[in-house]
């Protein structure tokens, strides 16, 4: 049976069509219940995107929660698998809370979770999907990929304290180059000491036209090994033609506490929001007790119900 | 076509002469007309005129490509986007104020008022103070002198209404001036016209 196109609306097409790409690629399809306990969020509460969460007591007095997240049940309900690879996704609706109103409101995301012994090929699978999941949304889209291993090492490279550590890592977040320099010049490091951190943050571009200058620079501030891992993913597209969409910008940023590695985002145009985010967690397995590594990432649909052109929309 | 949300008023026609020089000029916006927004086609640049604690809700949601606001208003308020550069125009300063001669008692619970509940709760936060909010819209300082406040948390620019007031600064929070902030997602598409704003402001601030 199939289904007239005609009956769906944006967020319902693009999300099938998902679906069907992650299909496609071997992911199985990995459901949820709508509720988890509460105590798997409380413990990871940095990991998720907004603070509250939706509580309630079950028939046998369990505290509950309406999932505001996904990936952390997948880690939590999954096991390792030595010498293998395990492919998952999802099509979900999570509970959370949104813009400065703080109201909670139910979103839809449709993402994919590899996990297990990853090697170069998948983290490079997983952007390739990334790049593929962005075009069925629109042409004109970008995905940013970083590495938080090259941006880590010259923010540590500043020895800051904890606190301007977390400071100088916001302001790499918004571009903000004169709060860096503040920053270092409040914790009484040398005048220029930030620097490599600037010239980091303002290489932005296409991978062939930013790469060589980036592999020099984490070489040259002992990351090579780092800059190496983002050469070697981002070669999946070189030649092709979502190549040009790809941009390299180490101001993308995650929560350390869990993100680790290559990171990715995904912006349309005409669109306000970030619409794809993901990125490696190893991190976030270990806190969780697994020893495999893993790489996801997330396409939110709400933001595409204003593709309500239907030609934006690609079969 | 680069859109960008100027704040009304003095600071807004500076910040648009700057945006002039470094090549996105709209003569339009200076007539003294009602209209509230303003396109030069061969430019490829449209103003628009906007509350200026609202500029940063404009280029967030991505009405506006770049904006520029103030650093109380990105500190209050968090809106995800980049702050691309420090104007240093517009310079002032977020500070506690208290009557003359105040004198803290770190025993009781400091009463604060302000319109900035959430620099204030971070500052003393950090201190591990305790501390009781009383958010106000408007003429924060005649709080601590009808008893309903201890101090204030507000913006300080020159201290005239202060001393008029008996009150006088007792600490600076944060040195602000204004920001040219940009949207996160309209950068990755407006790159090369958001980079030679930036870079054109950057060369103009360094010849002032």
């Amino acid at each position: 049976m199939t289904i007239d196109d005609r009956v769906m609306d944006t967020r319902e097409k693009i999300g099938f069509r998902l679906r069907e790409l992650y299909a496609g690629y071997g992911y199985s399809r990995y459901r949820m219940s709508k509720f988890e306990e509460y105590d798997l969020y409380s413990r990871h509460r940095d990991f998720l995107f907004s603070d509250g969460v939706i509580t309630f007591t079950d028939t046998g007095g369990r505290l509950m929660a309406l999932k505001p997240d996904v990936t952390l049940s997948i880690v939590k309900n999954g096991k390792d698998t030595p010498g293998e690879v395990r492919r998952l996704y999802y099509h979900e609706h999570v509970y959370r809370v949104t813009g400065a109103a703080d109201g909670f409101r139910e979103q839809t995301q449709v993402g994919l979770e590899c996990t297990g012994d990853l090697r170069d090929g998948e983290t490079a699978e997983v952007l390739k999907l990334a790049s593929e999941s962005l075009k069925l949304c629109a042409e004109n889209h970008v995905l940013e990929v970083s590495h938080l291993g090259i941006l880590e090492a010259f923010v540590d490279m500043l020895a800051p304290n904890p606190r301007a550590r977390e400071r100088i890592l916001e302001c790499a977040g918004e571009k903000n180059l004169h709060g860096i320099s503040g920053i270092c010049r409040e914790s009484g490091l040398a005048e220029g000491a930030e620097e490599p951190l600037r010239r980091l943050l303002t290489l932005g571009g296409t991978p062939r036209s930013v790469m060589p200058a980036v592999r020099q620079l984490a070489a040259d501030f002992g990351c090579g090994s780092a800059a190496a891992e983002l050469s070697r993913a981002l070669t999946v597209f070189t030649g092709t033609e979502a190549e040009g969409r790809i941009r390299i910008d180490f101001s993308a940023t995650g929560n350390l506490k869990y993100y680790n590695g290559i990171i990715c985002r995904g912006f349309i145009s005409g669109i306000p929001d970030c619409v794809l985010s993901g990125g490696q967690y190893d991190t976030l397995m270990r806190t969780m007790g697994r020893r495999d590594r893993a790489i996801g990432f997330a396409v939110f649909l709400d933001p595409l119900e204003r593709l309500t052109e239907v030609e934006k929309v690609h079969a | 076509m680069l859109n960008i949300a100027l704040p009304k008023g003095r600071l807004g026609e500076k910040v648009y002469g700057m945006f002039a020089r470094a090549g996105f000029e709209c003569p339009a916006v200076l007539e003294n007309s009602r209209k509230l927004i303003f396109e030069n086609e061969a430019a490829q640049v449209r103003y628009f005129w906007v509350k200026p604690s609202d500029v940063a809700i404009y280029v967030e949601r991505g009405a506006a490509d770049v904006g520029v606001a103030g650093k109380d208003i990105l500190l209050e308020y968090r809106p995800d986007v980049y702050e691309l550069l420090d104007l240093n125009i517009g310079k002032c300063r977020m500070a506690v104020a208290a009557p003359e001669g105040f004198e803290d008692r770190p025993d009781r619970t400091l009463r604060v008022a302000t319109k900035f509940s959430r620099i204030a709760r971070d500052f003393y936060t950090a201190r591990g103070r305790d501390i009781d909010i009383i958010h106000l819209n408007g003429s924060i300082e005649i709080a601590p002198i009808l008893g309903l406040s201890d101090v204030i948390v507000d913006i300080v620019e020159t201290g005239t209404t202060l001393r008029e007031n008996h009150l006088e600064v007792i600490e600076t929070i944060v040195p602000i001036s204004a920001r040219l902030i940009a949207n996160k997602s309209g950068f990755k598409f407006k790159t090369e016209a958001i980079e030679r704003l930036t870079g054109a402001l950057e060369k103009g601030g360094e010849r002032e």
